[in-house]
């Protein structure tokens, strides 16, 4: 079998497993649904997630490790993650290959020459990791020191945020075979266009993005320079035709000398060429080689000092500090904010495998650091944060969320003294909510607040109705008539309404069972006496609930906020006060 | 004299090809033209609203099926014991046999409470053992199906898979129908003054023949106990919450406009504090008492009792009595008592 076979089936059985981890990420019974799956196992294996995340938190945490497999093959044998594993990669390559179907092949030999621009990628990763790490020597008061920005561009996060957001949703809105309702997820159309460009430039260039963009691979060309197997040619002389460019995928120019840290190990050359030249093996190339990317100096120098102005840059606005957003809720288990940022990559897995679908990405709100960060949208998905649901912080990567157990969430067990995790607390919004602002019964919140005792509980009232001072005609056994017939039939015998007599100083109440246009029957007989003495009073009541949060009971699911009837801007909302997270947020004393 | 060029048009063979009046070539640009402005009237013609939209029309009144049995009539089992499966199984024994509800063929549709995504210890939800055995009951009186629903408050697959209803269902042989916007139809209750151009869970409701309702007895702040009436507030869809503000006449206008087979009311364990979610053992009593009826007020009724209630703490009892749905006393039903130890 030609080895550019066994690549093509190569790409073909990771491209299909990435997008069944992807299916795989839902909690479920059935074998394809959340059963071991290692379902971030292509997060795990990018060299760029371990590297940058190492430089922030100075760890490697859970599966990464897989990352060091990575490095040591390609020290080894050079990109083949690019060629033959990475699932973007091979998106890249088939529409480049669909670009590059209707050219001639001197057409194509030229688009394959090396291009100087492609020195950009490897700028951009100095970009993407500078700010790892240099925060640490610039002493900046209220700034910190770190943050994780490699998410944005490098292709694993990248690709699992597209299909996450973007493509399951889509895919899935008709059948929904993945998910039971459809899912609605903010920021599409940036999504959407990221994700969209790099594919469609593919047509113009092919593999555009691995070529100009690809942070990863730029870390995997200078990882691979030394790599004991290269691509080369075996003899220095040849016809010079050119052909074994025409399907080169990494435009590194194996007929002259070879760029190393481009080839991508598409295998293509070794199958044009007539005189069978380029092979695969330990020995430099024949025809000469340039190992090392070419960058200058001058270029170095300046994105290097960019990317470092950039952290203090970005958080100028002091949202890390008292000028936090409030509307910001992070999932359960979220680390506090710069801790956070140092380990969000961006890949979209908690809103993914969130249950209510309750988990969104951030948009611009929050800044350039905030996008597609995870956020809770309570108002979206089908319910608040689930009580008894802890999956985002276990399919975390980096742990941005830490993987809780049911007991550290819910303060049980030894976690009693702790007490549950909070994500917010909730605020009553007292002109908008029903009984507080228009005299209205409702307290839904109340009624849904998962947590046991309630963290919501009620003030009783009764409020007297507009117009409510009424004069009395006659009252007879449970039947009470008033002089001015302004009544609406019916309108008082929904169970909450009362009719209160004052009189010598004592008020009686009694339900109305029902009402006409001049009269009310009530629930039981008012005290005759009373009713009949001279200067009575009646008035008509109303009997409210109105819901009062208890700050100490409160963790801020949420579930309140999605249920609140008053649909546009919930009269009952969640806010970070109190989160767990931050000690700087908390709301009150003990 | 030269004839002179009428336009020039330019192609890719030479820059410019001069044409001539021509009358084939008139004649077919004028039927060309011709065709235009005719599709164009045309469409206009079919396409011209002069009126524009109007405002949007409210449904007519649609009557959901009865489901009731005619010659069942109206009866009560209360049966005292701990094992739910041995209280259900005497009640409905009591109440005639399943075979005297379900026939041969016939499709069951099974109303269970899933509202919550808790687990069953915290009797939040209609109990699975509970919901199994009545299944097989079904089954073994010749249902053709049985599908098992609910509109539940929180995420739908989470509330079916974590009170285990979803798998008590599946094993037992029942359909599971979760809820989706295609299930859900617009309708405007007869008599109704709440429920108005409201979409309902009228899919599973169209295909059954026979609806039996399965709730737990649980304390509800809003309207006092949310028990077998209260339970068809899950065949509402959109932001049903709304009603809250006129809870009992709801709760009332529900009853009236379904009428199961059967209602099964389960107060083995009640939820006497901090319903309807509850969450804690705590707020659960041991009351050992399984409620079967065709009379859903008479059920509620009965029900009260366990959470230290009256029929007339609970006003849409009342009103359903008035409404004509059932009694509320239901004694005068002379109730089946049974204990099962």
């Amino acid at each position: 079998m030609r080895i550019t076979i066994v690549r093509r089936i190569a790409q073909g059985f990771f491209f299909a497993l990435f997008l069944w981890f992807c299916i795989c990420a839902t909690q479920g019974q059935s074998f394809w649904r959340l059963r071991g799956w290692p379902v971030n196992w292509f997060l795990q294996l990018d060299p760029l997630v371990a590297l940058s995340t190492a430089l922030t938190t100075k760890t490697l945490y859970a599966g990464l490790i897989w990352a060091v497999a990575t490095i040591g093959l390609t020290a080894v044998l050079g990109r083949f993650f690019c060629g033959w594993v990475c699932p973007f990669g091979a998106l890249h390559h088939l529409f480049g290959w669909i670009g590059s179907h209707a050219r001639t092949v001197r057409e194509k030999i030229a688009l394959n020459q090396y291009n100087k621009n492609q020195r950009i990628k490897y700028y951009v990763l100095l970009a993407l990791l500078v700010p790892t790490f240099a925060g640490s020597f610039l002493k900046l008061d209220g700034v910190a020191s770190s943050t994780l920005l490699g998410g944005f561009l490098d292709p694993i996060p990248l690709l699992y945020r597209s299909i996450n957001f973007l493509i399951l949703p889509l895919a899935d809105s008709s059948a929904h075979f993945v998910f039971a309702a459809q899912r609605h997820y903010d920021l599409a159309w940036l999504t959407a266009l990221v994700f969209f460009s790099a594919i469609l430039l593919n047509l113009a260039i092919p593999r555009f993005y691995c070529r100009f963009v690809c942070p990863l691979g730029a870390l995997f060309g200078l990882i691979g320079r030394y790599s004991l197997w290269r691509i080369g040619k075996k003899e220095a002389e040849c016809s010079r035709c050119g052909i074994c460019s025409a399907r080169c995928e990494g435009a590194c120019d194996p007929q002259g000398s070879i760029r190393i840290s481009e080839c991508l190990l598409c295998m293509n050359c070794l199958d044009t060429c007539k005189d069978n030249l380029p092979g695969y093996s330990t020995s430099r190339s024949a025809g000469g080689e340039i190992v090392s990317p070419d960058l200058s100096k001058r270029g170095f120098v300046t994105t290097a000092l960019c990317a470092a102005a950039a952290v203090p840059l970005l958080r100028l606005d002091g949202r890390l500090g008292k000028n936090y957003d409030a509307a910001l809720i992070r999932p359960p288990g979220s680390l506090a904010e710069p801790d956070f940022l140092d380990r969000c990559l961006r890949c979209g897995q908690c809103a993914r495998v969130c249950p209510t679908n309750v988990i969104e990405p951030d948009g611009f709100r929050d800044g350039i650091e905030g996008l597609w960060t995870p956020r809770l949208n309570m108002r979206a998905g089908t319910s608040g944060c689930q009580k008894n649901c802890t999956l985002c912080g276990h399919i975390c990567p980096t742990a941005a969320i830490r993987p809780l157990s049911l007991d550290e969430k819910l303060g049980l067990g030894k976690f009693r003294k702790a007490g549950p995790i909070r994500i917010g607390t909730a605020f009553v919004d007292r002109g908008r909510c029903l009984p507080w602002a228009m005299n209205k019964p409702c307290i839904v919140c109340q009624e849904n607040c998962p947590v046991s005792p309630k963290a919501i509980y009620v003030k009783e009232s009764y409020a007297l109705v507009r117009d409510g001072v009424l004069e009395v005609a006659n009252v007879s056994g449970t039947t009470v008539s008033v002089v001015k017939p302004a009544l609406k039939a019916h309108h008082f015998d929904t169970g909450d309404y009362f009719l209160s007599l004052v009189a010598g100083g004592v008020s009686e109440k009694r339900r109305i069972l029902s009402n006409s246009k001049d009269s009310f029957t009530l629930e039981s007989a008012l005290s005759q006496d009373r009713a009949s003495a001279p200067g009575g009073k009646f008035l008509l009541l109303i009997r409210l609930q109105a819901p009062v949060v208890d700050p100490e009971r409160c963790v801020g699911c949420g579930v309140c906020e999605h249920e609140c009837p008053v649909s546009g801007q919930r009269a009952i909302r969640v806010s970070a006060e109190g989160e767990s997270r931050s000690r700087k947020h908390s709301l009150l004393l003990d | 004299m030269r004839e002179r060029p009428l336009w020039a048009v330019t192609d890719n063979q030479s820059l410019t090809t001069v044409f001539t009046m021509d009358r084939r070539d008139f004649l077919i640009r004028l039927a060309k033209a011709g065709a235009m402005v005719g599709g164009a009237a045309a469409m206009g013609l079919i396409l011209h609203d002069p009126k524009g939209p109007s405002a949007p029309a409210t449904p007519p009144p649609t009557r959901l099926p009865d489901f009731s049995v005619g010659q069942a009539g109206q009866k009560i089992a209360i049966v005292t014991g701990s094992d739910r499966i041995k209280t259900v199984d005497a009640a409905i024994e009591a109440l005639g046999g399943m075979g005297s509800f379900v026939k041969k063929a016939d499709r069951v549709l099974i109303k269970v409470n899933a509202a919550f995504a808790s687990p069953p210890s915290l009797c939040a939800t209609t109990n699975p053992v509970l919901l199994a055995e009545v299944v097989r009951l079904c089954f073994l009186a010749g249902a053709a199906s049985v599908a098992v629903t609910d509109n539940p408050i929180n995420d739908p697959e989470s509330c079916f898979s974590l009170t285990g209803i979803g798998e008590a269902a599946k094993s037992a042989g029942a359909e599971l129908i979760l809820p989706s916007e295609s299930l859900f139809t617009n309708i405007t209750a007869p008599g109704s003054t709440l429920i108005r151009d409201w979409p309902v869970f009228t899919g599973p409701i169209e295909k059954a023949t026979k609806l039996i309702g399965i709730a737990p007895v649980k304390d509800h702040h809003r309207s006092g106990a949310s028990m077998a009436m209260k339970n068809w507030y899950g065949f509402m869809g959109g932001r049903r919450n709304i009603f809250h503000q006129n809870i009992h006449t709801f709760i009332k206008d529900l009853a009236v406009m379904i009428k199961p087979t059967l209602v099964i009311l389960d107060g083995t364990s009640s939820m006497v504090s901090n319903g309807p979610t509850g969450g804690s053992i705590s707020d659960l009593k041991e009351t050992d008492t399984m409620i079967a009826s065709t009379d859903q007020v008479a059920a509620d009724s009965a029900g009260a009792l366990l959470l230290g209630k009256t029929p007339k703490d609970l006003p849409y009892i009342l009103k359903a009595q008035q409404a004509g749905v059932g009694t509320s006393d239901f004694e005068s039903l002379h109730p089946i008592r049974i204990s099962t130890g």
